[in-house]
């Protein structure tokens, strides 16, 4: 089945670049207060801080200023910013605490896609391909 | 013999035939269920914010479970609320 004594190493490599990935989606919501700069500025530091530890961007939407549902911390709008990525499982522990840290995150959350998941939000991005396929 | 519209029931039989419910995820095929889409998700809702059972909305049990889990989602997000009144 496999070359002796290359096999099973071969089969490890294989894992190790590219099943290991999975498939995750970050919400957070900065504070309003922020400038147009500012905001860009610290959705680049969680973007750049995911390809730093390994991980791709898949996309990245910043939904902008909008009105919550209910207040958080006395504000009752936010700044939203949706980011699909793919990274090994042990950085989103890091992660957290990245944004822990950050005051200007009033709330966050990390997602796993299952499959269905990442063919749904590929097809809410281009609508075309869903003709196609 | 009786006539067909000639036999009388003791008991009343209840003539409006309810259409059937269906499980309209597995119906049209959905697979995932987003959570940020709050306009969608308030279709699953009652007006005070509280999540509507399965035997109202007919879902089946693996959709109502992915539901419920994506309304959770939602609320912890902000985009739908805890409670309300008047959502819709």
């Amino acid at each position: 089945m496999f070359p002796p004594g290359e096999g099973i190493n071969h089969l490890k490599n294989i894992m190790a670049t590219n099943n290991n990935l999975q498939d995750y989606e970050l919400m957070v919501i900065f504070t309003p207060v922020l400038s147009d700069d500012d905001y860009k500025n610290a959705q680049k530091k969680l973007s750049d801080f995911v390809t730093e530890n390994g991980g791709q961007i898949v996309n990245q939407d910043a939904w902008g200023l909008r009105s919550l549902a209910y207040p958080i911390n006395k504000k009752t709008t936010g700044l939203y910013y949706v980011l699909e990525f793919k990274a090994q499982h042990d950085v989103n522990a890091k992660l957290e605490i990245q944004m822990n840290r950050n005051e200007h995150i009033i709330r966050h959350m990390i997602t796993r896609l299952d499959k269905f998941a990442v063919k749904y939000n590929g097809r809410k991005r281009n609508p075309s391909v869903e003709h196609a396929s | 013999m009786a006539k067909q519209n000639e036999i009388k029931f003791l008991t009343t039989q209840r003539v409006e035939k309810r259409p059937k419910k269906y499980c309209r995820f597995k119906k049209m095929g959905i697979r995932y269920i987003d959570y940020k889409d709050g306009e969608f998700l308030k279709k699953f809702l009652n007006e005070q914010g509280r999540m509507l059972p399965r035997r109202i909305t007919g879902n089946s049990l693996k959709f109502q479970r992915k539901v419920s889990q994506a309304i959770k989602k939602a609320r912890q997000m902000a985009i739908l609320p805890y409670v309300t009144d008047l959502l819709k």
